[in-house]
């Protein structure tokens, strides 16, 4: 299925729950292809959008390839879903943009086992919350390490435990 | 071999996300339980290949729950890219997949070359093509010796890495160093190809066709290591396209999928080769041997490619490697996720510009980071033996797990 396909039959299933298309206005066609993503307009509609993404025949977007979080730098967190199905061999990018004060969306943990830890580092990295994760823990860094180092704001500590930063 | 494959069995379901212990009466039914109690295997441990802990919950010899913690080598490198240039983040990926550092180059600039479509000579295609292959001739031999070392095969792990001297030393010819190259750069190449590395390429392909042989008499087909090997770590196709598995992990489960033959990049699409996936009739599709017999496919796969590269290669062709290399590096704003295939599986890199000469976001799809968080879903029901082989089926690098 082409994108304009794809997008057409998520409009009809969910409406004005999903936001614009962004089409890549890239010289390159891969970057047409794997640049241009869909916002959602509503971020807490994902679980019920993703379960919709991998359950109906002619999409089956089996294959969650990563969720990246990314900070606009501008007060606003975003999570990026990257969706492969292996049957068609088609591709999604979905970006949903939230506050970077109180950063929650619903976990796809349950829909797709792969993004158990994504969301996990997500957390990690860029504190964003995950409803509904069934395991809530930093992965990468200490568990009582203080802030999220990827957010464009982080300052590192002048000490941790005890230790001078930098040493 | 009927009695391994039904030796343990796991009771609960595997879709269930890693996450709080569970029970011991899920792990398997009407057997006397022993009290539960907790190994901590790693950080510093031989078979964790690097600095890895496995918090394990046993009940006697049967693991109840796996519980990886990462970490102890992380170095943040998503937030070092976004302090750096463009070509100065290319020695910072040779450091993510330090066992297999070209195939990390080639991902990265493929990705920024499509950023800024940037055409680049055929030549310097060609020789990407045919290091990265050696790339994953050598890195796949690490893995078929250390897999060996940890289901009890001293010798193969001996052999593999005197034949790996031998690609080691053709990197070195080329661009100098052994191990952490900066070869591929952003539209071109640091060096042009050394004119013994023809020559040595059709030297190492006889020999390591001979080797290829030995390996497979000494160790695949070898009743002791399929004893070891074949049953244990089953991962069922659907949970592995579900669970992020990549490379030769998806592969052994039947699943054909490779990105250099299902989205193709560089010249991929020029060379003749099969995909290779486990066999049902040796082993369990999806289990431990399966995945070593991938690897061992994949070696033959790439010395075919080699041999192509080598009758295609364009000798008289004299243009510069360098020739296409941009003098200013600011692709513009937008964003990608682009993906190649390394030995360890689907390693994807999101970039989003804002049209500095600076990354504004680098992300990371590191296929050992998915590949590892599967070793929970394969080694609970079986004994802790049988962990430290899933473990060193899976062939991860630490490096990258942890960025």
């Amino acid at each position: 299925m082409s994108h304009s396909e794809i997008i057409e039959k998520l409009r009809t299933a969910f409406g004005d729950k999903l936001g614009a298309w962004r089409e890549s206005n890239s010289e390159n066609a891969y970057q047409r292809r794997m640049g241009s993503y869909l916002e959602i307009a509503e971020p807490s509609a994902i679980r019920d959008l993703a379960f919709f993404l991998r359950d109906e025949p002619t999409l089956a977007f089996d294959s969650l390839l990563l969720i990246s979080s990314l900070d606009n730098g501008d007060g606003s967190l975003s999570v990026i879903y990257h969706l492969e199905s292996t049957k068609h061999a088609h591709q999604l990018i979905l970006k949903a943009t939230l506050p970077a004060e109180v950063p929650s969306v619903p976990s796809v943990t349950s829909i797709w086992l792969h993004a158990n830890w994504q969301e996990r580092e997500a957390w990690d990295m860029m504190g964003i919350r995950f409803e509904g994760h069934p395991d809530h823990r930093r992965i990468l860094l200490d568990d009582d390490y203080p802030g999220h180092p990827l957010r464009k704001d982080f300052k590192e500590p002048d000490f941790y435990h005890g230790m001078k930063v930098p040493y | 071999m009927p009695e391994i494959l039904e030796r343990h069995t796991i009771m609960h379901s595997p879709l269930h996300a890693s996450g709080p212990i569970h029970a011991p009466e899920d792990v398997e039914r009407g057997r006397l339980h022993t009290e539960e109690m907790v190994l901590n295997i790693g950080p510093q441990h031989p078979s964790t290949h690097g600095v890895l802990r496995l918090e394990v919950v046993l009940d006697g010899e049967v693991v109840v729950d796996v519980i990886p913690h990462l970490g102890y080598l992380h170095r943040c490198f998503e937030k070092h890219t976004e302090h750096m240039t463009y070509p100065q983040v290319i020695p910072y990926v040779d450091r993510m997949d330090y066992i297999a550092a070209m195939s990390g180059e080639h991902g990265y600039v493929t990705a920024v070359e499509r950023m800024m479509n940037i055409e680049v000579p055929e030549k310097v295609e060609y020789i990407r093509v045919l290091f990265a292959e050696l790339q994953r001739i050598a890195s796949h031999m690490i893995a078929i010796g250390t897999f060996g070392m940890d289901s009890g095969a001293f010798t193969p792990f001996l052999y593999c890495f005197r034949d790996r001297e031998t690609i080691l030393e053709m990197f070195e010819k080329t661009c100098g160093a052994r191990f952490l190259y900066n070869y591929m750069w952003v539209g071109g190449l640091s060096h042009d190809l050394h004119p013994e590395v023809l020559p040595m390429c059709r030297e190492f392909l006889k020999t390591s066709r001979a080797t290829h042989k030995e390996i497979n008499d000494l160790l695949t087909f070898n009743h002791i290591f399929r004893q070891r090997t074949a049953g244990i770590g089953v991962l069922d196709a659907e949970v592995a396209v579900n669970g992020g598995a990549s490379g030769p992990m998806l592969r052994s489960c039947g699943v054909k999928w490779d990105i250099r033959k299902n989205d193709p990049y560089s010249i991929y699409d020029r060379f003749d080769f099969e995909v290779a996936v486990g066999s049902n009739t040796l082993a369990t599709l999806g289990d431990a041997f399966n995945r070593h017999w991938v690897r061992m496919q994949e070696w033959e796969q790439s010395l075919n490619i080699i041999e192509q590269i080598l009758e295609q290669y364009p000798r008289d062709d004299t243009t510069d490697v360098q020739s296409a290399i941009p003098k200013r590096l600011r692709p513009p704003e937008g964003e990608i996720y682009s993906r190649t295939e390394t030995p360890r599986g689907e390693l994807g890199y999101y970039i989003v510009s804002k049209g500095d000469v600076k990354p504004w976001r680098v992300k990371v799809r590191s296929p050992a980071f998915s590949n590892l968080s599967l070793l929970p879903i394969i080694s609970r029901g079986y004994l802790i033996a049988d962990l430290i082989v899933s473990l060193g089926s899976i062939d991860i690098v630490l490096g990258e797990v942890d960025r």
